[in-house]
């Protein structure tokens, strides 16, 4: 079945049409990167798949359940996951007890009175940092560490709760170019390896024809292109209003580093 | 020493308790083109910050056009000749664009033409179009441009400008490409920090690489191209 | 006949209105450019008046025209100006970096001091101030006689509002105060000197306030009481449109000058609680006011201003805690002066314990705690007076009272954040406070109530210390165990990042509101205890010097720390109830001291015993 379907989705600000008419379908285990100019539309879908913004028409459907419209919370006990632009972690938390909270969240127990937070969930919360090779750096507070390993602690948090879909919003935004092909092997293997399907914007043309499955151009608010890396790099009209000549060389070099 | 616009030696600086910059030194020349480059995290943009005031340097030196710069306020700096295009575009939204342009006026040093915003049109004609447009109403790449124009208007001798390409389409990379340029053809010396290579080469004269918050490397883009063991030391794998 | 008089009742709202725009717009002028909620703009509304009375008379002794009157007027705005400008340069520059919480405190202490100077220059007696020459007359409007004051003040709002757009259009000045208002950082890398900016915006606000103020004395005598009572209106002005707008302003101006005019008509007593009720329901539908906006999130996240990382107690911490127990429960072997004191200080301890669970652990900094405890202390108060119930019962109501209006007021606060969250608590807390103080059938009003006593068997101050120690210790064990907890960690986490806590489900909102409400009831339990301990309630047990009083125990005692908070309410009453009857001139020690506190050592106690055991052996 189908795991994410996006209907007709349309939004406006003010007069400005930010998004119209986008529809797409995301399979389990595949990787959909959302690519396009500034102000194209991309954060704006993003953000109705993910619940920060109510569609002014359109729907949004997740493994068949109707998602339009309810809020991240919400979305996020439906089993999806999400990580952000700039990484957003407990900064006052150790990296450990970034994923613990995660964990207590993900299984209701917020509201506990009595209960020891540093004590909970303490194994898995260990477990999940060890699949994004953050175990060693556990103890040390998040605020410590480099942005590449704060990123991959976020990835933690957002697998803590056992999503079936990952929403990534520039996820090697601010990142070194090495840490960049990093995060995304790492993401890929997550996602090919446990079936999740991911959704990511991303201006890093390396990262997006290096990892997508497929590829949708936003331009205006409106797909006006979609298909495979090879498909896309090669469309006149993606190579004219967004890849330019610099982009299009990136799109080649990535895709034949990665065969 | 003279044709040195920029001086920085020994410069240490951080946030709080961390410390990011270890004793940068560098220099600039006057009217060249420098990319600052390095993995994120090294302290491009803390060093640009502190060179321009707005972190105060813990210790070190910073000349600028022979004078002294270090500790003293931003807007000296700035008054002095030194421009400033922060990473984040920072444009004033609520402000139209002619007024963004306003608040970045000062006037030129003698014998050099002022900058005005129709002189500035020229070579940002997208924003001639959108004079009394509010910023906040402008594309991202529109916006770069303003905030390009606006440090312009304060006719600097010398600009720090901090990732211009990040989170930018590579349609419009190419024409912040082509502004640096063009602001090097006016003679205004550019020290930028890229992460991106290919932009770095289009632009620059000299690369210097910072890493852990020290300048490991210079030299020019050339060798930088050419030398894969650097590449691949400080700024891929 | 009820038409002309609907007319006259709009007019003399709209006279209001007019009057509290010009001191609002300055509020929100200085807010804008230096994101500092100043206090004090109530106090240069009270010194403008106060300067009036002074200088009108004067000039009005050498000719009786309109025009020496408002040269006096404007003489009088300038000299605020001026003041304006001293505060910035002595007070304001030193502080633009510091925390929200710790500028608004520095700003009260410019209150608490002003509040000292106005009574020795100017004494305890309020000073009427002369009548407008060519003014004084009414002016007859379909039949009904209105005064030409006030329909010239009518005209005066607007005017107001069409200058400062012209400057803020029209001048370089007022494009860089735009400009600044959004990002002043970078204004200065433009190279525009920030402090002459500041400065000159202060002296802009500032002269507005102190202009608002001298444009009274013909409507009021110049007192002590001016500056809070139109400080909260002005906050409530600017929060409903939106801080930092001066257009927001005028229109919340209108809004409120309109709904209070009408509001007597339909409800007398309660037009304070119609204004609360307008700026709840602006802030549900747009939480940043009417044409405010959203604070602009920061790009590089910043560690969070409160607790860290709860922590355990280590070894000296055990030894400390124990010491200070072993002191409490050995207070009553001293006189009874110091079993008071004590009992005095575990009470306030729980207070300021509660707010440093929303302060420190969530990051809600509230404005306005001393409303939960003073409504608490009413809660089990009124009981015991009105209603002959024992303590035991009654003490049991005052968490409940404490809770519940804590669970009705953060309904809506919790909808807010940083300082719009700030303004929005102490405006709950002077509308409980006006409750209380008007509604004298009930409360008694000004007086309070007395007879508030414990039961016969707890009627000894040794018996009821121990009670208090009992109750507070447990009480603060809970909190601090829940600070610990999935709960306190939650709040923790959503005061990091509400976004993230949101994306891995978390009601953000849903939490901050039990915390609120928690906190609340505990401050409510201080309350009863302290009415107990008193034998009385009164209307200063909600007041905003309370909340302040209970802010600078945590500024005292640290409120990145979980227990600092105590050591502070111990240290802060130790001191007061030592000094407050040696001075005459308490306000203004207490005012230089929050300043003193806040510039050099805004770590406070915890901070500095933290740092003590840091330093190598």
């Amino acid at each position: 079945m189908t795991l994410l379907a996006a209907e007709g989705l349309t939004k406006r600000f003010g007069g400005v049409l930010a998004a119209k008419d986008v529809t797409f379908a995301l399979e389990a285990g595949e990787m959909l990167a959302i690519i396009g100019p500034n102000g194209a539309g991309k954060s704006t879908t993003f953000n109705m798949v993910g619940g920060q913004l109510r569609p002014d028409a359109g729907r949004v459907t997740l493994a068949g359940q109707d998602i339009t419209g309810i809020a991240p919370r919400a979305v996020c006990r439906l089993g999806v996951g999400r990580t952000f632009q700039v990484a957003q972690t407990f900064l006052s938390f150790s990296v450990l007890g970034n994923v613990q909270m995660a964990l207590i969240a993900h299984h209701g127990q917020t509201r506990r009175l009595l209960a020891d937070a540093a004590a909970m969930h303490r194994d898995d919360a260990l477990a999940l940092l060890d699949r994004v090779g953050m175990a060693a750096q556990a103890a040390r507070p998040i605020g410590e560490l480099a942005y590449g390993d704060v990123k991959r602690v976020e990835l933690a948090i957002a697998l803590a709760a056992a999503p079936r879909l990952l929403l990534m919003d520039e996820p090697t935004a601010g990142m070194a170019p090495a840490e960049r092909t990093a995060l995304m092997a790492l993401v890929a293997g997550i996602a090919r390896g446990q079936g999740i399907g991911v959704l990511f914007t991303e201006h890093d043309m390396d990262a997006v024809f290096a990892h997508a499955d497929r590829i949708l151009v936003l331009v205006r608010g409106e797909i006006i292109a979609r298909g495979t890396p090879d498909q896309v790099r090669a469309d006149p009209e993606v190579q004219r209003v967004y890849l330019g000549h610099s982009g299009t060389r990136a799109a080649a070099r990535a895709q034949r580093a990665h065969g | 020493m003279a044709e040195h616009v920029l001086e920085v030696t020994g410069l240490r600086a951080g946030y709080g308790p961390a410390e990011v910059l270890f004793g940068v030194e560098l220099h600039l020349a006057r009217g060249e083109v420098a990319a600052l480059m390095g993995r994120n995290g090294a302290g491009k943009s803390t060093t640009l910050k502190a060179i321009m005031g707005l972190l105060p340097p813990r210790a070190g030196s910073i000349r600028f056009a022979g004078q002294e710069i270090a500790g003293a306020a931003a807007y000296r700096i700035a008054r002095m000749g030194l421009g400033y295009v922060p990473e984040e575009r920072r444009i004033f939204t609520d402000l139209t664009v002619a007024e963004n342009l306003d608040v970045g006026r000062r006037a030129a040093p003698a014998g050099r033409a002022p900058w005005t915003p129709e002189r500035l049109f020229q070579i940002f004609p997208n924003l001639a179009e959108m004079r009394h447009r509010r910023g906040g109403a402008m594309s991202g790449g529109e916006q770069q441009m303003l905030t390009i124009a606006r440090t312009l208007m304060g006719n600097p001798e010398a600009v720090l400008l901090d990732e211009p390409s990040e989170g930018l389409a590579p349609v419009i990379v190419e024409q912040m490409a082509e502004a640096v340029l063009r602001m090097k053809a006016e003679g205004i010396a550019v020290l930028v920090s890229e992460q991106n290579l290919d932009f770095a080469a289009a632009v620059a004269d000299r690369a210097l690489i910072l890493e852990k918050g020290s300048v490991r490397w210079q030299g020019s883009i050339a060798t930088l191209e050419a030398d894969e063991d650097v590449r691949r030391a400080y700024l891929t794998v | 006949m009820e038409w002309e008089f609907l007319l006259v009742q709009a007019l003399s709202g709209l006279a209001s209105a007019s009057s509290l725009f010009v001191i609002a717009s300055g509020l929100t002028i200085v807010f804008g450019v230096t994101r500092i909620v100043n206090f004090a703009h109530g106090s240069f509304y009270m010194l403008g008046a106060y300067v009036a009375v002074t200088v009108v008379p004067w000039l009005l002794e050498i000719e009786r025209s309109p025009w020496l009157f408002f040269a006096g007027v404007l003489v009088s705005a300038l000299v605020v100006g001026a003041l304006g400008v001293v505060m910035e340069v002595l007070l304001l520059r030193r502080i633009y970096r510091v925390p929200e919480l710790f500028q608004l405190l520095a700003t009260f202490g410019v209150v608490l001091i002003v509040q000292d100077v106005v009574l020795l220059v100017w004494g305890p007696v309020d000073i009427p101030g002369p009548r407008a020459p060519g003014l004084r007359h009414g002016v007859e409007i379909l039949g009904q006689r209105f005064p030409a004051y006030e329909l010239f003040l009518i005209f005066v709002g607007p005017a107001v509002l069409g200058l400062l757009w012209l400057l803020m259009h029209r001048t370089r000045f007022g494009v860089l105060i735009r400009a600044a208002t959004q990002d002043r950082e970078m204004v200065g890398a433009l190279g525009v000197n920030q402090a002459m900016l500041f400065t000159g915006t202060l002296f802009l606000g500032a002269a507005l306030a102190g202009l608002g103020g001298a444009l009274q004395i013909p409507r009021a005598s110049a007192n002590g009481q001016m500056d809070l009572s139109i400080i909260t209106e002005a906050f409530v002005v600017t929060v409903i449109g939106g801080m930092g707008s001066v257009p927001g302003a005028f229109i919340a101006a209108v809004l409120i000058g309109l709904l209070q005019a009408f509001g007597v008509l339909v409800f007398p007593k309660i037009t304070l609680v119609l204004v609360f009720l307008l700026m709840a329901a602006v802030l549900v539908v747009k939480p940043w006011g009417l044409l405010g906006r959203p604070e602009a999130v920061a790009g590089r996240a910043v560690l969070p201003e409160g607790i860290l990382d709860p922590g355990r107690l280590d070894g000296a911490g055990k030894a400390l805690a124990a010491l200070a127990l072993a002191g409490v429960l050995a207070l009553p072997l001293l006189d009874a002066y110091a079993v008071k004191v004590g009992t005095e200080v575990l009470i306030l301890a729980l207070a300021a314990f509660s707010l440093n669970f929303l302060v420190g652990n969530g990051g809600i900094v509230s404005f306005g705690h001393a409303a939960y405890f003073g409504l608490g202390a009413y809660g089990a108060g009124l009981l015991v007076v009105r209603g002959g119930v024992p303590m035991e019962a009654s003490l049991l109501a005052a968490p409940l009272a404490g809770g519940a209006f804590a669970a009705l007021f953060g309904f809506f606060v919790v909808r807010l954040s940083g300082i719009y969250l700030a303004m929005l608590t102490l405006a709950f807390a002077q509308i409980a406070y006006a409750v209380v103080f008007q509604w004298v059938e009930v409360t008694g009003g000004d007086n309070g109530l007395v007879g508030v006593w414990p039961s016969r068997w707890a009627a000894s101050r040794e018996v009821y210390h121990y009670i208090v120690a009992a109750v507070t210790i447990a009480a603060i064990i809970f909190l601090r165990r829940v600070i610990h907890a999935p709960f306190g960690a939650t709040l923790r986490a959503a005061r990091d990042s509400a976004q993230r806590a949101d994306a891995i489900g978390v009601d953000v909102r849903m939490h901050r509101w039990l915390g609120f409400t928690l906190a609340g009831a505990a401050a409510g339990l201080a309350g009863g205890l302290y009415a107990f301990s008193k034998g009385s309630i009164d209307p200063t047990l909600l007041g905003i010097p309370m909340s302040v009083d209970f802010l600078a125990m945590l500024l005292l005692g640290g409120i990145q720390s979980v227990l600092g908070p105590i050591a502070g309410a111990a240290a802060f009453h130790a001191v007061k109830d030592f000094f407050m009857p040696l001075t005459d001139h308490w306000r203004l020690f207490l005012g230089l001291s929050i300043i003193a506190m806040v510039l050099v050592f805004p770590r406070g106690l915890a901070g500095a015993w933290a740092s003590l055991r840091r330093r190598p052996a």
